[in-house]
């Protein structure tokens, strides 16, 4: 593989090191708001993938102009903005729910909320009780 | 007129219907709405399953736009038999959901709640009747994202709902991600989106690296939301503290339409041609299945929550599924969809006793459960009608099921796996009888008076009982839809 | 009324039965009545099934319905169903007369539940003797699991508890786990599930294969408490002593050993097994279960446990039967359920007897009952002969044939197997009896102190005969009728005979 074809494929790269940062950051993180950011970052990779497999060489905007031209494949751009409202979404539901927890537990560190969790599940009852609302 | 635009009216009605009912003011009116969409989609589903039953495939194109290049909606028996069982499902949960959710969710959530039930019914729909790749994803999404919601909701019983919904999110999004990385790599390598259309483009290309990578992304990505073993951890806590009627809803059909989509692409897109259609078959989905099948079931003899044991029990339900699918023969693909069918038959009847249970007590524990057999009969004869059908009896859905799935692994000639299936059914038959004993082998605690669940529960619930053993005695309807999806899967004629 | 209809009825009557019970809850009497009513018209419907099958023409048969293609709902009459049929029905008339004085007597509770799941229980049974395939069979064998299970947990206390779910486990494992396994592999390997003459398996099944299959019928009829998986049948002795009556000789183990027979017999073929040789290995582990079970008899002092295992081996005398693979055996063996039913209900019959009477349950406590209980131990050894086989019994009859049997079969130590069973069978019943009739109860006038001189009364007068304190009369009643049974069959050995001979008959 020579220098052009990796400098080809750089945004191919780009997206694969994206992805894995992102799934990396959702799965090593504890912080509910930084899972979001890992997933969102992951999500952003995949918008890469679609929008770099659409460029046709030497393409331009798929827009009509009246002249014959070369454009680029329009389909992954509309695909990509469905993409990226499902994308908007799941963000503004995760960040809702991560304020539901915060107001629910007081924290937004998983360990802390997972001990909270087994205390409620296996620990004393009565402090159970006290932290349910 | 009207019969021309079945397909896309399936999903539209449900989707116009979700933004309409935020202006309900009072939840009862939402529910009102709610009910009739269901019907609706409901009674659309049985004509569409009729019409697929005469006529054959039907297509439908969108906007009239032609396909490939439009999106084109594509009913056979496989969908028709999907869209009847979530329709189904939905009506007659929406009347016990009426009081249930009056009394799990708080009053100035309750019309929201509705809106968000209704796109998750459109997008559970949508996955199922579409014939495009990427069309899938967008529905696999509001759907998921409702349900996501939907689970939250649970945070009035308990604020563990919360973090429930919130590892659901994470864990779903990925999975729908993947599918997607999955879709635009088939994109990529074919040029279009249209399934029927990538089936035939995907033979000619053959054994290429790009779409073995789409294949392992799609396979994984669905293999999540499917609560595929080992990527099942979200579902316990998210059904266990779900408001009942949602669970009853997400467990007989959320994860069907996962399996749906599942069997669409291996068999439909990719077809068992492709070189690594078979060894993904046996040596992961077959393997998968099997541990699903045991591991599943046994942690579910140990669990205190009732419902997250039922939850548990759900996975190696699925596993059976799967491994119906991984035999891909005539009789295992009519044994995993028979199973789709009943499975929701049978959990949606099991989780109704124990959302009326919930509504009673609060929560539904072995403690809970103690002496339920005098203080609330009927729920609980509920609850063992449904126990003996997941254990297999004879006369019931389960029984049929057992037999396929047994009668597929014979005639493959894996009869050790036949061995396996009868072996994980007799776990069950452990943690049903535990709950079974606790009913009515003990003495109600102190101070618990008589008192049965209202008839709203109570109806749906034996509703549900009765299609279990009405189609555990007269399977013939369920084997025929099923063995003509299977044969419409595995593309033979016989 | 045509044999389709009497068909119909013969499992209608039964379940309606049972609803029309469970409806009349509240009135104790009328409740009985419909019960003892139901058996009565079952019973009345059954001898017309077995006119109509003894009658020139088709045997009865009706189709009721398809559940999966190919797999039918459908009944038949042949002569082992036949059979089994009347005896399920007609010991059910006598069972619930003695049921009702049992518990009243005893003051049980829970009453409707029992009428209800014995009906349901019975009706069952009777599916499982008019099968026309193995599918309805098996459906019918596992209503009969789950409806006995209420039963045999009656008491509901901690004992209970354990005991039906050792119960339950063994059925229901060996029914889903072996039996259901074994069917479908049948209906895989063959096409069809239908009980048919010479049976259906040979040529299907790989020769090699077919001691397997055996193996994986005979285990999953776990009714059949064939060793190792009889550990259910001691287990549920927690239940009443009308519950064990029912189990252990009218219902569940008969229908256990004609499943059995039914699969040698209608499944397999009995030609086919002698040719093959397939069914040798079960010859011996029916033995060795005869003969073991009838030595752990013998260290029992619990009446009800020692009946128990005593029932594990006259089992292995219908299994040995059929594994003999000839027709005497086959039909010696099917003429011992009969004849083992209507002995062991006697003996279950005196037994809740002797409880109701004196709450006694364990033998060496049961000195000189004899004499205060004279009908229920005259009873209980006319019951014990049949068991052992000695004429004028009914029980010497099957014990003849099965002999015939061992000996077409070249099988000469079977021959001495039953021998020394039946001297075994001698060892732990008369001793009850002698016991019973010639030993003094411990606090019986005329025995050690004379305690009526001691206390300066006079002698009791008669001659220190102690008065007669038998159980009530419902309880009794019963007994001595199926005790006058063993003696009928005797004497109707040969129409019974007669009766099973089509079934071996090429």
């Amino acid at each position: 593989m020579g220098v052009s074809d990796i400098l080809g494929l750089f945004n191919y790269w780009m997206v694969i090191i994206l992805m894995m940062i992102g799934f990396y950051t959702v799965v090593s993180r504890g912080n509910l708001v930084k899972k979001i950011v890992g997933l969102n970052i992951f999500q952003t990779s995949v918008f890469l993938l679609y929008i770099s497999m659409g460029k046709v060489s030497g393409g331009t905007a798929p827009i009509l102009t009246g002249k014959p031209e070369v454009y680029s494949n329009p389909l992954p751009h509309v695909l990509i903005l469905t993409a990226i409202v499902v994308g908007v979404a799941t963000t503004a539901l995760g960040l809702a729910l991560v304020v539901r927890i915060k107001n629910a537990y007081d924290t937004i560190e998983e360990d802390e909320i997972q001990a909270a969790d087994d205390e409620t599940e296996f620990g004393d009852p009565q402090a159970a009780e006290d932290h349910r609302r | 007129m009207i019969a021309a635009h079945l397909p896309i009216l399936q999903v539209a009605v449900p989707l116009v219907a979700a933004p309409l009912s935020v202006f309900c003011r009072r939840g009862a009116t939402a529910w009102t709405l709610t009910f009739v969409v269901s019907i609706g989609a409901f009674l659309i589903s049985i004509a569409l399953l009729g019409q697929v039953l005469d006529q054959g495939v039907l297509s439908y194109q969108l906007g009239d736009w032609a396909a490939p290049w439009g999106i084109e909606y594509r009913v056979d028996a496989a969908n028709a038999m999907v869209l009847l069982i979530i329709s189904g499902i939905s009506t007659v949960v929406l009347p016990y959901a009426r009081v249930s959710i009056a009394h799990e969710v708080e009053a100035h959530n309750q019309t929201l709640f509705y809106t968000c039930y209704l796109l998750c019914l459109t997008g559970l729909l949508g996955m199922v009747i579409t014939g495009d790749a990427f069309n899938a994803f967008v529905f696999l999404e509001i759907a998921s994202l409702s349900t996501y919601v939907l689970v939250a909701m649970g945070a009035k019983r308990d604020r563990r709902a919360l973090t429930a919904a919130y590892t659901y999110l994470v864990m779903g999004t990925i999975g729908a991600t993947f599918f997607v990385i999955g879709v635009g790599l088939l994109y990529m390598m074919t040029g279009t989106l249209n399934m029927a259309d990538l089936a035939e483009r995907i033979p000619a290309i053959g054994a290429n690296r790009t779409l073995v990578v789409a294949f392992a992304f799609i396979v994984t990505g669905l293999g999540l939301k499917l609560a595929l073993f080992p990527m099942h951890l979200w579902l316990p806590n998210a059904y266990a503290f779900a408001p009942s009627a949602v669970t009853v809803f997400l467990a007989a059909t959320a994860t069907k339409a996962a399996v749906y989509l599942l069997l669409r692409f291996l068999f439909t897109i990719f077809g068992t041609s492709f070189p690594t259609f078979e060894p993904t078959l046996t040596y992961l989905l077959l393997p998968l299945a099997v541990i699903a099948m045991f591991a599943a079931s046994t942690v579910a003899i140990f669990q205190v929550d009732i419902k997250r044991m039922l939850a548990y029990s759900s996975i190696a339900q699925l596993g059976y599924m799967v491994l119906g699918m991984s035999f891909a023969t005539v009789t295992g693909l009519t044994a995993t969809i028979i199973h789709l069918f009943n499975h929701a038959l049978m959990k949606g009847a099991l989780f109704m006793a124990l959302g009326a249970v919930v509504m009673r007590f609060g929560d539904a524990t072995i403690d809970t459960m103690r002496g339920l057999g005098r203080v609330m009969p009927w729920t609980m004869a509920a609850f063992v009608a449904g126990g003996l059908s997941l254990i297999g009896m004879p006369l019931t859905v389960g029984f049929i099921s057992k037999w396929l799935l047994v009668t597929a692994a014979l005639e493959s000639g894996l009869w050790p796996i036949a061995v396996l299936v009868v072996a994980s059914s007799l776990l069950a038959v452990i943690y049903i009888w535990r709950v079974v004993e606790a009913a009515y082998f003990e003495p109600p605690p102190e101070g618990v008076t008589a008192g049965e669940a209202p008839p709203a529960l109570l109806i749906p619930t034996w509703i549900l009982i009765g299609a279990n053993i009405y189609f555990g005695i007269d399977a013939s309807l369920t084997t025929r839809v099923a063995g003509e999806a299977a044969r419409a899967l595995l593309k033979t004629a016989s | 009324m045509t044999a389709a209809t009497a068909l119909a009825l013969s499992l209608l009557i039964p379940f309606a039965g049972s609803i029309l019970i469970a409806l009349a809850a509240g009135n104790a009497n009328l409740r009985e009545a419909v019960t003892v009513t139901t058996a009565v018209l079952l019973f009345a419907d059954v001898l017309w099934l077995l006119s109509m099958a003894t009658a020139a023409g088709p045997a009865p048969a009706l189709m009721i319905g398809e559940i999966m293609p190919g797999l039918t709902l459908a009944l038949a009459i042949e002569p082992l169903g036949m059979m089994f049929g009347m005896i399920a029905s007609g010991l059910w008339i006598l069972n619930s007369i003695y049921s009702i004085g049992y518990m009243r007597a005893n003051l049980e509770h829970k009453q409707t539940r029992y009428y209800v799941c014995f009906a349901i229980a019975i009706g069952s049974a009777v599916g499982v003797a008019f099968a026309a395939n193995m599918f309805t069979l098996f459906i019918f064998y596992e209503i009969l699991t789950i409806s006995t299970y209420p039963l045999v947990a009656h008491k509901e206390t901690a004992e209970a508890r354990a005991g039906g779910r050792t119960y339950l486990g063994v059925l229901i494992g060996t029914s889903i786990g072996l039996q259901l396994v074994a069917i479908i592999w049948t209906w895989v390997a063959t096409g069809t599930l239908d009980f048919t003459k010479g049976g259906i398996i040979s040529g299907k099944v790989a020769e090699a294969m077919v001691p397997v299959l055996l193996a994986l019928y005979v285990f999953g009829i776990g009714k059949a408490a064939l060793m190792p998986f009889h550990r259910w049948l001691p287990a549920a002795m927690v239940a009443p002593t009308p519950v064990s009556a029912l189990l252990h000789a009218v219902a569940v183990v008969k229908a256990g050993v004609f499943t059995v027979m039914k699969v040698m017999v209608y499944i397999f073929g009995i030609d086919f097994l002698a040719a093959t040789g397939s069914s040798n290995w079960l010859i011996w582990v029916a033995a060795a279960t005869l003969l073991a079970a009838s030595i752990i008899a013998m260290t029992k002092d619990n009446l009800k446990a020692r009946l128990a295992y005593s029932t594990v081996s006259q089992l292995a005398y219908v299994t040995l039967g059929a594994a003999l693979a000839t027709s005497m055996g086959v039909l010696g063996g099917s003429m011992h359920i009969a004849m083992h039913a209507m002995g062991k209900i006697t003996l279950f019959f005196c037994a809740g007897a002797i409880y109701t009477a004196t709450h006694k349950t364990e033998i060496s406590d049961m000195d000189g009952l004899g004499r205060l209980m004279p009908f229920t131990y005259g009873a209980f050894l006319i019951g014990a002969l049949s068991v052992i086989g000695l004429p004028p019994m009914g029980g010497s009859w099957s014990k003849w044939y099965l002999m015939l049997g061992a000996a077409d079969a070249d099988q000469l130590v079977v021959i001495g197997v039953l021998m020394v069973s039946s001297l075994l069978n001698v060892a732990y019943l008369l001793p009850m009896v002698g016991r019973g009739f010639f030993t003094l109860a411990p606090d019986a006038p005329g025995h050690g102190v004379p305690q009526a001189q001691a206390a300066g009364a006079a002698p009791v007068p008669g001659s220190g005969r102690p008065p007669i304190r038998e159980a009530p009369l419902f309880c009794v009643v019963p007994l001595c009728l199926t005790a006058a049974g063993c003696i009928v069959l005797f004497i109707y050995g040969d129409a019974l005979y007669r009766l099973l001979e089509p079934m071996v008959r090429p």
